[in-house]
């Protein structure tokens, strides 16, 4: 249902959509962001449930940034993803959402997507030290050298991931 | 600049402030996280938290791990209901895989889960009591909480790292003895509860303690991010297990507290309430209880029995693809959300076709809720940290993942 008041309202933002599972799904690009977000918190989407991000090495515009939000009134969810290059900065969330803070200082600390504006961009969980982002598909899983961490752009299994 | 430099700093920059490191091997702290706290007095005029002590790359690891070797991952979030995530987890692959589990087993999930609820909010409201001072009521609250941990060691084999969930169900059916020892359970709890409430709930130093300590509107609470007991402390009547239910939770009779502050009285109230809510449910499924099986019957997802393995070609070969290869997954992604004790816990996962999950996110309830830390207790006195600390119930493992 919100699908239909962002493509009444913003015409053309939506680039993509599926609805796998019942999960609304959509794609915008990044200049829309920030003109959705608005949106969405008018039409009641007021919990910003989560920010991630997941990486797709052989993308052009490696990153999807992902999105969760929730409506309380009708307990509708839906799911933003914005794809992002690697080097490129996001607008940052936080004027809006107090919530998206520390996520997106988590994304930034894991995937090393910077967010644009954001009052204090520093690593959450890793120390600030730590050389790489560790949930790059080329960080390696045993973290590289233990004592140093440095060389850790060599990628784990050749970047091959094992498949079944 | 790492924390001790600027924390260095600011002291020397200011005389008048005190830097008191407040963890990250703090009792208060319950696990390791650290809180650097800029004092005047015993006034709190800035605190920065420090996480990511406990932080053991859990999504990383899932990259690497079939979506059955996470389960034991899942135990570790939140280590005080462990069982509540492998459900959450287990619901979430699932969903995925667009498969129904059996009655059974949705019935004992929402037992085991119940059960763990009030293990995680007697060790919230006990602990939080010990650290403002009131030593009694834990003690009375932690001896039905081993029972708790006895009931699950007895389903699972296991008192805290349960790992009870499976792919499609559970990995095995709960003994005859535990629905017996659980309707004792049901009596002797609804008696602690009560007895906890006497001690605590017209106490006039808890309630002084308590008492618009970390009060928070309903707006802030939202916009932050808060989710279950913190955010119905505040008074939104917020609860996944009503407003988007799952394993069947809409055919259960329950009700669900809200309160009016969201102050640490509050978050206490929501609490105790919550345990008795909870107990009701219990009651409910050991009613409805039918017997059947607790696993899908569907090798593709989960392994066959034991005695079919070893006597029939088939299920042999469906127990090594399903091992060798795992489940044959969809192409897709997912966002399944259940409602943990601390709140909504969250597990996305994306998956390309493959053996592993490409991605897998952990939604931590109690992040956001941490995240308010400072605007919560800025002001407070040094005391208060610890009041608000205990009620957010920030759980180490799960916040850092």
């Amino acid at each position: 249902m919100i699908i239909e008041h962002i493509d009444a309202q913003l015409p053309g933002a939506i680039t993509d959509r599926h609805d796998f599972r019942g999960d609304q799904t959509i794609v915008v690009a990044k200049g829309n962001l920030l003109a959705l977000v608005d949106l969405l918190h008018r039409e009641g989407f007021q919990l910003l449930v989560d920010i991630t991000a997941v990486d797709w090495p052989e993308r052009e515009e490696r990153f999807d940034v992902v999105y969760h939000w929730l409506n309380l009134a009708s307990q509708e969810r839906l799911r933003v993803k914005v794809p992002v290059a690697d080097g490129e900065t996001m607008p940052t969330l936080t004027g809006r959402f107090k919530t998206a803070d520390w996520f997106e200082r988590e994304v930034f600390d894991l995937f090393g997507i910077r967010f644009e504006g954001h009052p204090n961009l520093k690593r959450l969980l890793t120390w600030d030290d730590f050389q790489g982002h560790a949930l790059r598909k080329d960080f390696p899983l045993d973290g590289g050298d233990p004592f140093c961490m440095e060389g850790c752009t060599a990628p784990y299994n050749n970047g091959e991931r094992t498949r079944g | 600049m790492t924390m001790d430099s600027i924390a260095l700093s600011r002291q020397q920059l200011d005389g008048d402030h005190m830097i008191v490191n407040f963890g990250p091997s703090h009792p208060t702290t319950h696990g390791t996280l650290r809180i650097v706290l800029e004092l005047e007095g015993e006034t709190i005029i800035r605190a920065t938290p420090e996480m990511g002590y406990l932080h053991r790359g859990v999504e990383k690891l899932g990259e690497s791990l079939s979506y059955q070797q996470f389960i034991p991952l899942t135990d570790r979030l939140n280590y005080c209901s462990s069982i509540m995530n492998n459900v959450g987890y287990a619901c979430a692959v699932e969903k995925l895989l667009g498969i129904e589990i059996p009655k059974r087993a949705q019935q004992i999930r929402v037992l085991v889960s119940e059960l763990a609820r009030i293990a995680d909010h007697i060790v919230c409201v006990g602990v939080n009591a010990v650290d403002i001072g009131a030593f009694t009521a834990f003690l009375y609250l932690f001896k039905q909480r081993e029972t708790v941990y006895d009931l699950f060691e007895m389903a699972a084999g296991q008192r805290l790292h349960t790992s009870f969930t499976r792919i499609g169900g559970l990995f095995r059916d709960i003994p005859p003895e535990f629905v017996p020892l659980t309707e004792r359970f049901l009596v002797e709890c609804e008696a602690a509860v009560d007895e906890c409430e006497r001690l605590l709930t017209h106490n006039p130093i808890w309630y002084d303690r308590t008492k618009g300590i970390g009060a928070i509107s309903p707006e802030d609470a939202v916009n932050s991010g808060y989710t279950g007991p913190c955010l119905r402390a505040a008074g939104v009547p917020q609860d996944l297990r009503k407003a988007q239910p799952y394993l069947g939770y809409e055919t259960y009779d329950f009700d669900i507290p809200v309160g009016t502050t969201g102050d640490v009285f509050d978050r206490y109230l929501v609490r105790i309430e919550e345990m008795r809510q909870s107990l009701r449910i219990i009651r409910q499924v050991l009613d409805r209880l039918e017997p059947g099986p607790v696993i899908v019957d569907d090798y593709k997802v989960a392994l066959p029995p034991k005695e079919k393995v070893y006597t029939r070609m088939e299920s042999l070969i469906h127990h090594f693809k399903l091992i060798m290869h795992g489940i044959d997954m969809p192409v897709g992604e997912v966002y399944s959300a259940t409602e943990a004790a601390n709140g909504e816990l969250g597990f996305y996962i994306v998956s390309d076709g493959g053996k592993n999950p490409y991605r897998i996110r952990v939604r931590p309830p109690c992040l956001p809720i941490f995240s308010s830390f400072e605007e919560q207790v800025k002001g407070c006195l040094i005391a208060d940290a610890v009041a608000v600390l205990g009620a957010m119930n920030v759980i180490a493992g799960e916040l850092d993942r």
